[in-house]
């Protein structure tokens, strides 16, 4: 492993009283209301008894309908972003049914193996560090098949990572714990 | 995509292996069985680790439309004064190679000087100060540096287990330049009598890690007349210089 001059800070949760420090009006808003294709990406913080998490935060992260970054780190940058006013970072707390939804389009892939996808961090009370899991849409299920992520897993871990269409628009429920526990990243 | 990748474009954030892994005892095991909140909510199974992809090497490059002229100083957001010890809270962030990260949003919580947070799940009877909220936050310098004003806080009780108290804390949350960057931790105050009783502060299991948590007196830049200041440096993963070596899931 590398030498590093310098050795990191530790992680400590997010505990119970983030609300008036962390949550944006805006929050939720990775497009900004009515931009077309837009929809809900929702679900449920749950733990270990089933019972919901209601003072969880979750945030997401993704590439634009194009598959692209507005980051250094992206090649291909710099580029205007699509649909316009795509911002990419969502951040919602849940509510007292552990329920969080952020307002979203669809991202394109990042690469061509890669099945289209976004990344969350979960942070709670009970959670000395985040939490880091993806989230892949239903419609792919063609790339998924090639994806190298999801096709590392077997098949009913893989659905923990695979959000479910509906009228909003897609339900991606997290199970911190338990025997449907979804599947958590080290990235 | 039509656009053709740039050619070479090495610049200071250029990360095309990701962010070099977090060696052992840095961050808590989520399952600490002396912190009663982890019961339930750590997961049972080691996460995954996936070599990253594009969305986990970018992340978030923003706030500095969040941020208003005062939104750094958690003592002048009021009609008055809050009462308590005003200090100066500063220092750099830096990554795990040294680097100073500038332009990276800091956001900041915490109780007030009785420990009482401005929260309707905080119900202890410690005192509510009309004059203090308890949010900031600010952008790092081109350096990584950032600056503070506020009150120290106080301890405050919870039920973790008999007579527990959280030593005196400032909750910080920070983006770095990369979703693999992301830090939520907490800054604690030197020589806190509570550290002994604290599930949370010793789920840290590297006793120097665990150090790097605690802020430093800084006499030098206490303010004559006005302010004591601590200095807090924080210190978010570098960047890994070759290819991730386990199986490649992506």
């Amino acid at each position: 492993m590398d030498e590093r001059p310098a050795p990191l800070t530790p992680s400590q949760t997010v505990g119970p009283f983030f609300h008036f420090g962390l949550v944006w009006p805006d929050g939720a808003s990775v497009v900004p209301e009515g931009t077309p294709g837009s929809f809900l990406l929702h679900g449920r913080v749950l733990d270990g008894a089933g019972a919901p998490v209601p003072d969880a935060l979750v945030e997401t992260w993704q590439a634009d309908a194009e598959g692209r970054f507005d980051h250094p780190d992206d090649p291909r940058r710099p580029v205007a972003l699509t649909p316009a006013g795509f911002r990419g970072f969502g951040r919602c707390p849940t509510d007292a049914e552990g329920r969080y939804g952020v307002l979203t389009v669809k991202p394109g892939a990042v690469a061509p193996a890669a099945a289209p996808h976004l990344v969350l961090s979960i942070f709670a009370r009970g959670l000395l560090d985040r939490v880091v899991t993806r989230c892949y849409l239903p419609d792919d299920a063609e790339a998924h098949a090639g994806d190298p992520v999801l096709s590392a897993l077997d098949p009913g871990r893989r659905a923990t990572l695979v959000a479910v269409a509906d009228d909003a628009g897609y339900r991606f429920d997290i199970r911190l714990q338990g025997p449907d526990e979804t599947v958590f990243l080290a990235v | 995509m039509s656009t053709p990748p740039h050619p070479g474009r090495p610049g200071p954030s250029f990360a095309p292996f990701g962010y070099a892994p977090v060696p052992e005892g840095v961050h808590p095991p989520l399952a600490s069985p002396d912190y009663r909140s982890a019961e339930l909510r750590a997961p049972s199974r080691p996460p995954l680790a996936i070599a990253p992809g594009l969305t986990e090497i970018t992340g978030p490059l923003l706030g500095g439309d969040r941020v208003g002229p005062l939104d750094h100083d958690l003592t002048r957001q009021h009609g008055a004064e809050p009462v308590g010890q005003r200090i100066v809270v500063h220092g750099r962030v830096v990554d795990g190679d040294g680097r100073g990260v500038g332009a990276t949003l800091v956001e900041i919580w915490q109780a007030n000087a009785s420990g009482r947070y401005r929260h309707a799940m905080d119900q202890w009877p410690g005192v509510l100060d009309p004059n203090f909220s308890g949010a900031g936050r600010t952008l790092t310098d081109a350096d990584g540096s950032y600056r503070f004003v506020t009150v120290k806080p106080g301890a405050y009780p919870w039920k973790n287990h008999h007579n527990a108290w959280r030593p005196a804390h400032i909750h910080v949350s920070l983006f770095g330049r990369s979703f693999s960057q992301r830090l939520v931790t907490q800054m604690y105050f030197p020589d806190d009598p509570l550290f002994f009783q604290d599930p949370i502060f010793n789920s840290v299991p590297d006793p120097a890690a665990r150090q790097r948590l605690v802020s430093a007196y800084d006499h030098e830049s206490s303010q004559p007349e006005w302010a004591l200041a601590f200095r807090f440096d924080l210190v978010l993963r570098g960047r890994r210089s070759t290819p991730f070596e386990g199986v490649d899931h992506g």
